[in-house]
């Protein structure tokens, strides 16, 4: 049996752990909020960029000129999966869901015989790919320092596919980040940027004017629509981090919580042990008398 | 014919501005042009430079550095790659623009470094415009 010093110290420490979860679930709650206004606001940008891009695609898909981030390469043989992660953990199963969802579809793809590429943003998501996947590992951008992201963000790591896009590094790219439910339900998902996806049908629309020529207005728009989406994933997934941690934070408060009224009970089962032993030892050295 | 039509400017981070124009001078990448009600539905790229829309509190003026214009006979969104208002904000981001095409065509001689003078030359008439 654990003496009472024992048990005291442990309660103690529960209580500043469940101290520590409760303040991180307080900073994840508030994170979350700014994190949702800022998704919420690059909302109207992406939707105009997406309902654009699919009006001009349509048009130009058929002609034999069209860019390449569009039509694709011709072929499907090395892909780029480009995984987001986050920089921090203690967030649930926020990163290893994303995890498992790029490593089974790059399982699935070698399967198949393709070659892989990863790439991968965020500390977290290397760390877990390193292990098996190290082999394929091509690239690593760090957010580590980035407090809030922005759009440059999204454009240094848009650069950086584009480049390897134009190296011809890799025919399909696809990026995996975690889409916000809610505060208890993240979506890991995987989103092709590279060739663009465009619907089959044309949309009933006007027919526009387009200035400069529409091939050269796509060949401007391609690469903003892409890095627009790899800007929207990464709001998305801040604003999943942040929710996930919210609920992890959560779970670990309430568990600490019983932890401590389960030590406190037993704490002061043991006293009570201890005077009752006591006791019963000045009584029977009385009645040896 | 409508008077007035629907008008917003965004960014990728958010939206700036949203409301009731009568007219929208946007710098378009081949020229200038004025977008107003029943426009042809139109759509062009952008140059870094000013852009001024007519309402019914007058006249306001942003700095756009380019982007597109998605102009129908409703509506003109702009979607800018970044915006400011006309302000010291905007001049700056317009300098660094400025400074960005100069060195470019330091690098280059003949016709494109030419083409690129003008294209330096022209916005830094349009930066001192900028109070």
């Amino acid at each position: 049996m654990p003496n009472l010093k024992d048990l005291k110290n442990r309660i103690n420490s529960v209580k500043s752990t469940r101290k520590i979860t409760k303040a991180m679930q307080m900073v994840a709650a508030a994170k979350l909020r700014r994190a949702q206004d800022a998704a919420e606001a690059a909302r109207p940008y992406a939707e105009k960029m997406a309902e654009v891009l699919n009006g001009l695609a349509a048009t130009v898909k058929g002609s034999p000129t069209a860019p390449k981030m569009l039509t694709g390469t011709g072929s499907e043989e090395t892909h780029l999966l480009v995984v987001m992660t986050a920089e921090r953990g203690l967030c649930g199963g926020f990163n290893s869901s994303i995890v498992k969802v790029a490593r089974y579809r790059a399982e699935k793809l070698m399967k198949d015989g393709k070659t892989v590429k990863i790439l991968t943003v965020g500390k977290k998501g290397r760390e877990q790919l390193r292990r098996d996947l190290g082999a394929h590992l091509v690239g690593h951008v760090d957010l580590g320092d980035v407090k809030r992201v922005s759009y440059e963000n999204a454009a240094d790591i848009a650069k950086q596919i584009f480049e390897m896009f134009e190296a011809e590094e890799f025919d399909v790219a696809t990026i995996f980040y975690n889409r916000f439910e809610s505060v208890i339900s993240q979506i890991p998902t995987p989103r092709q940027i590279i060739p663009a996806e465009v619907p089959e049908e044309a949309p009933a629309e006007t027919l526009y004017d387009y200035e400069p020529s529409e091939e050269a207005i796509l060949a401007d728009l391609l690469p903003r629509a892409v890095t627009t989406q790899i800007f929207t994933a990464l709001l998305e997934n801040a604003a999943s981090e942040q929710g996930a941690r919210m609920s992890a934070m959560d779970n670990a408060t309430r568990n600490a919580g019983d932890m401590i009224d389960r030590l406190t009970i037993e704490y002061n089962r043991s006293r009570q042990a201890a005077i009752t032993k006591e006791l019963i030892e000045i009584i029977s050295g009385a009645e040896a008398l | 014919m409508a008077e007035t039509m629907q008008f917003d400017l965004v960014s990728p981070e958010r939206k700036l501005a949203s409301g009731t124009v009568k007219a929208v001078q946007i710098p378009g990448a081949t020229g200038d042009l004025t977008a107003m009600p029943d426009h042809a539905p139109t759509i062009t790229t952008l140059r870094p430079g000013i852009l001024v829309t007519e309402g019914p509190e007058g006249e306001k003026r942003y700095v756009v550095t380019g982007g597109f214009a998605d102009i129908t006979p409703e509506a003109t969104s702009v979607l800018a790659e970044r915006a400011y208002g006309a302000d010291a904000e905007g001049r700056a981001a317009l300098e660094a623009i400025l400074t960005e095409t100069r060195a470019k065509a330091e690098g280059l001689s003949g016709p494109d470094k030419d083409a690129l003078d003008l294209v330096a030359d022209n916005l830094a008439r349009t930066i001192a415009t900028i109070s």
